[in-house]
């Protein structure tokens, strides 16, 4: 057997088997935050690495979490129904707003600005609607007296770091099978002429709207699944533009070519923000931006591929030396 | 095959192409000249469906193309090349060519792309080595290329923008020959727009030349080349683009 599926084999063994043998409920919480995140982020990516790049996945990770809150608190509708119903309307938010834009050929930064608004709106209507939504001040869903499966609300650690193990794993698939699809092929054509690509055949906006639509639905299910988690949601924390600029960031200092490379963005995120918190406790709020940004302008000038790209790329050069000596 | 009457095209008051009609017939060769400017890339690009004509109609197979997506318009049978060679360099050459294999023939299956992928760089001369980076290439290996994607495609009409320009003198008869043999051993239609009238003039069964947006001239490759208005419009344009037709319209001044 290939080294390579025996090594993701090995790994992916190991992370199920985790929760069973080391239950530190703090740890195990950072992971599944990790795990959650790195879906998001793999999510954005799908689109993110054809150079559609997108500030608008805020807005669709609020939808997700409060589409799926708000059916199951005013219309007890379990979020079994209530999470795909939530995708739906993400897949349609994305469809509106990005057909006009590949019909008519908006791209590079114009559509940058297009999604950037759609973060926006989709931020205003949350604060805007707050007898229903609690505006700024957040939304908890109501706890169940139910059954907690139908519910979708677990207590233990351990549940909620398995679903978002599953989940995440959903995701790199998916990123492997776009990885592995003529789709690939079109998009990467598209992503440097779309003129050349149409001439070879290609539908630019067909493509573009296919996987604009896997990543924007992928986002949502991230957004209700942190709602779910959590068991509280503000637009701050998913939706809006900061959340849709931590992506971008996350993806950037990863690896936005590699497969992991969302995860590894995901982990130092994440790990960056608790130990700020940890730290520095509340005379840092924010500073985790502010760390974002300047990190940000530094890994884009000297790091485009980001750590686990930069890594890899690396490596494969090694491997090829003594090869070609 | 393909009849286009009264195509015209306007840029806000600028005419680009002005009322032009032609037919090209199953299996021929049309050479398509005119000095820069004169509409040829205009028209290329009306018949590729890159640009809606603003009046006119286009005919191919019996049906109206015009102004339908390019993408289709590749699926119904006609290929184009780019003047200058568009390769996607983030793709090998290999996948450069399944690309338009797989989308461009509308049969979206991984097996009959890369057999007309295969089929493409065997015939234009270029190794199916599924790994070769389009960075390896120079400017006549971009152009054979650019024609493999188009051939990929599954062309009955081809529409060859300018291949030649770039290339040395053993490089433009290699390349001629090769839309020759295109046409004899595929059966390809093709229509064929250049600069350099020499070459072509071998080619070409029919030429058709067009000046500031009218086709001023048709007809053989002979009847046109000794055409007054041609000549003239020649010798009259900047010598870059017509030093061939220059040469030949002095010797035949001369002779």
């Amino acid at each position: 057997m290939n080294p390579r599926y025996l090594a993701w084999a090995a790994g992916i063994a190991a992370l199920i088997a985790l929760p069973f043998v080391y239950r530190d409920p703090y740890h195990l919480h950072i992971l599944v935050l990790i795990l959650i995140w790195s879906f998001a982020y793999t999510s954005w990516s799908i689109m993110g690495r054809f150079g559609l790049v997108s500030l608008g996945h805020g807005g669709f990770m609020g939808v997700g979490a409060y589409v799926t809150a708000l059916l199951w608190n005013h219309l007890g509708v379990s979020p079994w129904i209530g999470i795909p119903v939530s995708m739906l309307a993400a897949g349609v938010l994305a469809l509106v707003v990005a057909y006009p834009c590949f019909r008519f050929r908006i791209t590079g930064h114009y559509f940058v600005l297009v999604t950037l608004a759609l973060s926006g709106i989709v931020l205003q209507v949350i604060t805007a609607t707050r007898d229903y939504t609690g505006g700024s001040l957040g939304y908890t869903p109501n706890r169940t007296r139910g059954s907690a499966l139908l519910a979708l609300q677990f207590d233990d650690k351990a549940t909620w770091y398995l679903i978002a193990l599953f989940v995440w794993l959903t995701g790199l698939l998916i990123w492997r099978w776009v990885d592995r699809s003529m789709s690939r092929y079109a998009m990467e054509a598209i992503s440097e002429d779309e003129d050349a690509a149409a001439a070879a055949g290609v539908n630019v906006t067909a493509e573009k709207l296919k996987i604009t639509l896997i990543s924007a639905l992928m986002t949502a299910l991230a957004g209700a699944l942190y709602c779910q988690y959590q068991m509280f949601i503000s637009p701050d924390t998913v939706s809006g533009i900061s959340v849709s600029l931590q992506m971008v960031f996350a993806v950037i200092v990863g690896g936005v070519y590699v497969s992991l490379g969302p995860t590894v963005g995901a982990i130092i995120t994440i790990l960056l923000a608790e130990i700020l918190r940890i730290g520095f406790g509340t005379k840092a709020v924010g500073w985790d931006n502010l760390v974002y940004g300047v990190l940000l302008v530094l890994f884009i000038i000297f790091l485009p591929k980001g750590i686990l790209g930069s890594v890899i790329a690396r490596l494969k050069t090694q491997r090829k030396m003594p090869q070609r000596s | 095959m393909l009849t286009v009457s009264g195509l015209v095209k306007r840029f806000g008051g600028f005419t680009a192409v002005n009322n032009v009609s032609f037919r090209v017939e199953q299996g021929e060769i049309l050479g398509l000249i005119g000095p820069n400017g004169s509409g040829k890339s205009t028209i290329f690009n009306m018949l590729s469906g890159t640009l809606v004509p603003t009046a006119g109609s286009i005919e191919f197979d019996g049906a109206e193309i015009s102004g339908v997506a390019p993408h289709r318009i590749i699926n119904r049978g006609v290929g184009r090349t780019f003047q200058i060679p568009r390769p996607f360099h983030r793709l090998t050459i290999f996948e450069n060519v399944a690309l338009a294999g797989f989308y461009g023939q509308g049969s979206h299956s991984r097996a009959i792309a890369d057999e007309a992928a295969e089929r493409a760089l065997g015939m234009v001369g270029l190794p199916t080595d599924r790994h070769a980076s389009v960075d390896g290439l120079g400017a006549a290996g971009l152009k054979k290329l650019e024609l493999a994607k188009a051939l990929a495609t599954g062309p009955k009409l081809l529409l060859a923008d300018e291949s030649l320009g770039g290339l040395d003198e053993t490089e433009m008869d290699a390349a001629a020959d090769m839309l020759r043999k295109i046409r004899d051993e595929l059966g390809i239609t093709i229509i064929w727009v250049e600069h350099i009238m020499g070459v072509l003039m071998r080619v070409v069964d029919r030429v058709m030349v067009l000046d500031h947006g009218e086709k001023i001239s048709e007809g053989l490759p002979s009847a046109v080349a000794s055409d007054p208005r041609v000549i003239e419009v020649y010798l009259g344009t900047d010598a870059d683009s017509s030093q061939v037709a220059a040469a030949e319209a002095r010797r035949r001044a001369g002779a």
